[in-house]
């Protein structure tokens, strides 16, 4: 066995991108709940936390730049270090996302709410689902559970569409909500951008594993 | 850029722990304004470096930089060559090495070497790690002293079954771990290694990059190499030597691994790592 430092070093990178996607999930969570319980220290906690978030996709970056100049990764080593790259980008835009909605939270948070928070979360809990099954994915170099992550993008689409439509309801009825609805459309839109993110990590994984570049799930959106 | 210890923060570290890649830590070795002529030519011009401890330091640069007339210098191994001249100080442990009363034998004990092509001696493998120790005179186990250098230089299982056999009979690679173990046996502070590799084929040379990084948690290792990729996979430290006009060897840039090559400061050491050299 030769190689022993890169090797770790290629280990870490990757543990440190298991690390950041739970941040992500963390961030996702809290924000819809942030939202949905008009909690505005745990909004404000995960507008402080994205910072942190984001500081971790540089360190991948100058890690992954490192590990690029000064050891030839080549093959399987340099799909990782790709992956790893981009799967970083992707969880830095998610944690993003989270960020807005909790800023969101806070706008709303002295408001009464427009509608009762059911359909939000449920998007929340299959997109921060997709997220950890995609991860799982790359640890477990599964490209069938990558496309079938992907799948689950129309699922997060079609609730999308469905608030989407009812929302719009809410304002045509009632323009006095106008203002909170389109809040919360721009929840909703963050929280199909983040799916959307998932399906670029299980692209990643199929490139990983066969080495191809492809698109695994056109978004409706 | 000249690394200096006055100016760079040297962190706390307890002794079993090594210093991360690119930290400064004590230094070992230091040159200041190191002049070197061969007679009237000037070989290498005011030469100012110093080399931490428990880290790999590779010295890179184009073909007749002078990088083995640098490090030949680390253990007067230019001493035997006609109208040597050196200027400045080469200070080891903060003393001049080429001070009139240095003993130079204990100066190579202290400052090992690793040559480019594996140099075995024509006997038995526990005779090559065992020869150190005993024109050192010592006295103790030397079968203890034979063994521990051959494990921490990564060859004890390949060769525990047949100590007595040929060290020749070894794989080049074999016999370079080999002669790696024999300048560990006489406990060496500082291990120069002169493209150790370049005889070696790529899995070898992956093997010894390995012993180099298990080595350097209790070792200074000084590498010259002109194999680039190298130096940027194993050292912590990179420094980079160019010929000046009048041939003379200058340092052009001095840094950690991961910043020289990936934002080097100096353009010719952007133009020799990215092949635009020349």
């Amino acid at each position: 066995m030769t190689r022993t430092a890169f090797d770790q070093q290629l280990s870490e990178i990757q543990e440190d991108m298991l690390v950041m996607a739970g941040m992500v999930e963390t961030a996702v969570e809290r924000g819809v709940e942030a939202l949905k319980t008009r909690n505005v220290d745990l909004a404000r906690q995960v507008i402080a936390d994205d910072l942190h978030i984001n500081r971790k996709r540089y360190e991948a970056e100058e890690k992954c730049l490192e590990l690029i100049a000064t050891q030839q990764p080549l093959a399987s080593d340099l799909r990782t270090i790709v992956s790893v790259l981009h799967i970083t980008v992707d969880l830095e835009r998610m944690g993003d996302h989270a960020e807005g909605i909790a800023k969101i939270a806070l706008m709303l948070a002295d408001q009464p709410p427009v509608k009762p928070y059911i359909d939000i979360p449920r998007m929340a809990e299959i997109a921060t689902g997709m997220l950890m099954d995609s991860l799982e994915a790359f640890k477990r170099r599964d490209t069938a559970l990558a496309r079938a992550v992907c799948n689950r993008d129309d699922e997060v689409d079609a609730l999308y569409d469905q608030v989407y439509r009812e929302l719009l309801t809410y304002m045509i009825s009632d323009p006095k909500t106008i203002e909170r609805a389109t809040h919360l459309t721009w929840v909703i839109h963050n929280l199909e951008r983040i799916a959307d993110r998932v399906t670029n990590i299980c692209e990643r994984v199929v490139y990983l594993v066969d080495g191809r570049i492809e698109e695994l799930n056109v978004s409706k959106y | 850029m000249v690394f200096d210890p006055e100016t760079e923060p040297v962190p706390a570290e307890s002794a079993e722990q090594r210093p991360a890649a690119g930290t400064p830590s004590p230094t070992v070795l230091e040159t200041r304004d190191l002049d070197v002529y061969y007679g009237h030519f000037q070989a290498l011009r005011s030469v100012s470096l110093a080399f931490p401890a428990r880290q790999i330091t590779a010295i890179i640069g184009p073909s007749g930089c002078g990088k083995s007339t640098l490090l030949r210098c680390f253990n007067r191994m230019n001493d035997m060559i006609h109208n040597f001249r050196a200027e400045g100080e080469v200070l080891f442990e903060g003393r001049d090495i080429y001070e009139r009363a240095m003993d130079v034998v204990d100066v190579r004990r202290r400052i090992g070497m690793v040559f480019q092509k594996p140099n075995p001696f024509p006997k038995s493998v526990y005779e090559n790690v065992a020869f150190g120790a005993r024109i050192n005179g010592y006295e103790g186990r030397l079968d203890e002293i034979v063994q521990r250098a051959l494990r921490r230089a990564a060859l004890w299982d390949e060769v525990k079954d047949n100590l007595r056999q040929n060290a020749l009979a070894l794989s080049g690679g074999q016999q370079q771990r080999l002669c790696i173990a024999r300048a560990l046996a006489i406990e060496p502070e500082v291990i120069l290694m002169d493209e150790p590799c370049s005889a070696l084929d790529p899995v070898a040379t992956l093997k010894i990059e390995d012993l180099m990084r298990e080595l350097a948690r209790d070792y200074a290792i000084v590498i010259v190499t002109h194999n680039m990729q190298q130096a940027a996979r194993v050292s912590d430290w990179t420094t980079v030597m160019m010929m000046a006009e009048d041939r003379a060897g200058e340092m052009v840039e001095f840094g950690a691994t991961r910043e020289v090559f990936t934002n080097p400061r100096d353009r010719r050491t952007e133009d020799y790592i990215t092949g635009r050299f020349g």
